[in-house]
């Protein structure tokens, strides 16, 4: 198992590796280089462009500047932003990552979990209304044009019912008066979710350790007990309505994220289970007088998982490039939308700097799925 | 995939007696007979899958939906031949001199109205399904083109070749697709011939390669292919005449897949402005959101929801025409076996 997870890390880096060198040499490919950016200027003297070339290293030879190039990549060295200056490139990524990291992440469990609760649920009653239903539906949204869509939840929920905000991160009208940044709200609202995460884990590990004690509703009530402590230690703090505000604008664009990517999970669960569902073990518990709900849950559905996980690869994909389109048009500043906003400026260190970043949440994304895959198929976690 | 007929293995100029001929005809003759049963077992195939394909009712409705875009695309240089003035109902450079106001609201002239620069929405919407149909199916021919030629080749002679083409597959698949292409866009020009070529370079040597490569593993150990080495078949005889045709049930299915996901890529990238292209669905979205109309809902609804739902029907009929193909090339997901 560790072979396996280093040789996939191993993997990574390689992959991470190109794709810095891709990059590198597509923007060497275009016509024109940075200097010409700024020596264009036909009132620039030629020896004032040969220095701007040297102060660039423009003036060495291809092989020279790609050492270069990688060394700076590797020790995190994006250059300075041309469109933010004199801010660093790192800088700007850093302040924007963990805001495409929420709208992803929780998106892509929501979506998974209701994908696969679906489409084990379709497979289950192969061509009930549901099925028609869910492939149509879901088939739509997955194929659906995504600005339009988005463009739409907009205009329903934001505009004609002014439930949520239209877009942006926060509220400037809010925020006026407030002593804190952002960023340091932020941060603090990602912490707090973290530490729920685990704390909701740990009750569950421990009622599953506790054996009949823990049965039933008892470790829900303790984690619902919990919810409802996380609202009130923000009201003490006094930036409960800062955080609140931004709670606001993150649920329109996850709720379409969401919406977008839960077909393919959802298709590619139905697939699965049709094909797990014909399988000998399915009949014989079947045939042991199981209950329907266990046969298809722990006898079906957890061996349809399998292939589910592995494709999954595909949607975090899918799920990655929508958060670049939903984030330009909700104009939520993480990541993809700073890619946007340097491609049309032509901040070309920004743009390396955002499409190594994209390139590198996609890996480990996959790393993550490489795990989970381990933890969840006993023939590779043994062997 | 038992519903495709292995090939035979062509013992050129025997072939007449295979099939229990009279052993005197001649050479030319043999070979006549021998494209007749083919064509016949290719025939019989066909009507098999398509009996099964008409089970799935989606997948026929979607044929239905492509078949009307294809109708649509026909359409556009006729109707500019015959009724529509160039000068007003060009997709371009129009303009409808008979509206003061533009966008103009729906009327006999102009049935789907006309955009901010007065130009029909109608002819705009048909002359961008025929380059819809031009990129979808460029780049679904470059893709499987690509990748069953790479999947053949890698299962074939396994080894290096095949960790190398494998490893590649792996890394493109690793990477985001529409933020490469906004990269991309950025630095070079992009139009559609280069979009459709891009989309299919990379779906060539990513997924689909996999997925055909570990088809044509299973085909790789069939005796017929065995007979034909036997038989003196060169490597290159072996790949293109034995195992890529056996593929090729797959890869229809995945230049159905391919085609939605060029024609999704187009519109984004349009919608974002990023592409140098006279017209399609995403540029007439964009036009309609630079001037500001996007967000005033149901009162222009002519300049977005025809092309949006366009691109929704167009991209997802594909995708279930796909789907439905699935079951008919996949024995395991049939209703009934057989």
């Amino acid at each position: 198992m560790t072979n396996y997870l280093i040789r996939r890390v191993g993997q990574m880096v390689l992959t991470l590796f190109l794709i810095v060198t891709l990059t590198f040499f597509l923007v060497q490919a275009q016509p024109g280089d940075y200097a010409t950016f700024y020596s264009l200027n036909p009132d620039i003297p030629a020896e004032a462009r040969e220095q701007i070339k040297a102060s660039f290293g423009l003036d060495k030879p291809l092989w020279q500047q790609y050492l270069v190039h990688m060394k700076n990549t590797f020790t995190g060295n994006f250059g300075i932003s041309f469109g933010h200056y004199p801010r660093p490139v790192l800088e700007v990524l850093a302040e924007r990552l963990p805001r495409t990291v929420v709208l992803f992440l929780s998106a892509t469990a929501v979506s998974f979990y209701v994908g696969f609760f679906l489409g084990k649920a379709i497979a289950w009653r192969r061509g009930g209304v549901l099925e028609y239903a869910a492939t149509i539906s879901g088939a739509t949204l997955f194929t659906a044009f995504t600005p339009a869509f988005a463009l739409m939840m907009i205009w329903i929920f934001a505009f004609k019912l002014g439930w949520l905000p239209v877009g942006k991160f926060l509220d400037p009208l809010i925020w006026r008066g407030a002593e804190v940044s952002a960023n340091h709200v932020f941060s603090y609202m990602l912490a707090t979710a973290a530490v729920f995460i685990v704390f909701a884990f740990l009750t569950l590990l421990a009622a599953r350790k506790l054996g009949r004690l823990g049965a039933g509703r008892t470790p829900f009530l303790v984690i619902a007990a919990g919810a409802a402590v996380v609202p009130m230690a923000w009201a003490f703090t006094g930036v409960g309505y800062l955080a609140l505000d931004i709670l606001r604008h993150m649920i329109l664009p996850i709720a379409t994220l969401t919406l977008i990517s839960f077909a393919g999970t959802m298709l590619l669960t139905r697939n699965s289970m049709l094909e797990t569902m014909r399988e000998d073990y399915v009949m014989a518990a079947r045939a042991k007088g199981l209950p329907e709900k266990v046969v298809r849950d722990r006898h079906a559905a957890r061996n349809a998982l399998l292939p589910v996980i592995t494709s999954l690869v595909y949607s975090l994909i899918f799920a990655i490039d929508g958060s670049v389109i939903i984030e330009a048009v909700f104009s939520w500043p993480g990541t993809g939308m700073t890619l946007l906003e340097a491609v049309r400026s032509e901040d070309l260190p920004l743009v390396m700097g955002s499409i190594v970043f994209i390139g590198l949440f996609s890996l480990l994304a996959h790393v993550i799925v490489d795990v989970l895959y381990v933890y969840l198929d006993p023939r590779i976690r043994y062997q | 995939m038992n519903t495709h007929q292995p090939h035979q293995p062509p013992v050129a100029g025997e072939g007449s007696s295979l099939f229990g001929d009279a052993p005197e005809i001649n050479l030319s003759r043999g070979r006549l007979d021998l494209a007749l049963v083919r064509l016949r077992l290719a025939w019989r195939t066909l009507r098999g899958g398509w009996s099964i394909f008409v089970e799935s009712r989606i997948g026929l409705l979607s044929l239905a939906i492509i078949g009307l875009f294809a109708l649509m695309a026909f359409s556009h240089p006729i109707l500019m031949a015959t009724v529509w003035e160039r000068d007003v109902y060009d997709p371009v450079t129009g303009y409808a001199f008979d509206s003061f106001e533009h966008p103009a609201s729906p009327s006999w002239r102009h049935p789907l109205g006309t955009d901010s620069l007065g130009r029909d929405i109608l002819s705009q919407l048909l002359f961008s399904a025929k380059s819809e149909f031009i990129l979808g199916i460029t780049a679904a021919l470059v893709t499987v083109g690509i990748a069953t030629t790479v999947g053949a080749v890698a299962a074939y002679y396994g080894g290096l070749v095949d960790s190398l083409l494998m490893r590649l597959a792996d890394l493109i698949i690793a990477l985001p697709g529409i933020s490469l292409l906004i990269v991309l866009s950025a630095l070079f020009n992009l139009n559609l011939f280069y979009l459709a070529l891009i989309i299919g370079v990379l779906g060539g040597f990513g997924g689909t390669a996999i997925i055909l490569k570990s088809q044509a593993l299973s085909i790789r150990v069939k005796p017929y292919i065995e007979a034909a080495r036997a038989a003196g078949g060169s490597h290159f005889h072996v790949i293109f005449v034995h195992i890529i045709p056996n593929l090729l049930p797959l890869s229809l299915l995945y230049m159905m897949f391919t085609v939605t996901g060029a024609i999704f890529a187009e519109a984004v990238l349009s919608f974002l402005g990023l592409l140098d292209i006279r017209m399609s669905w995403g540029i007439m979205i964009h036009t309609a959101n630079v001037g500001g109309y996007l967000l005033s809902g149901a009162n222009y609804w002519w300049l977005v929801i025809p092309a949006g739902a366009s691109i929704t029907l167009l991209c997802s009929a594909f995708y279930l025409v796909g789907r439905a193909l699935d079951e008919v090339v996949n024995p395991r997901l049939r209703r009934h076996d057989g």
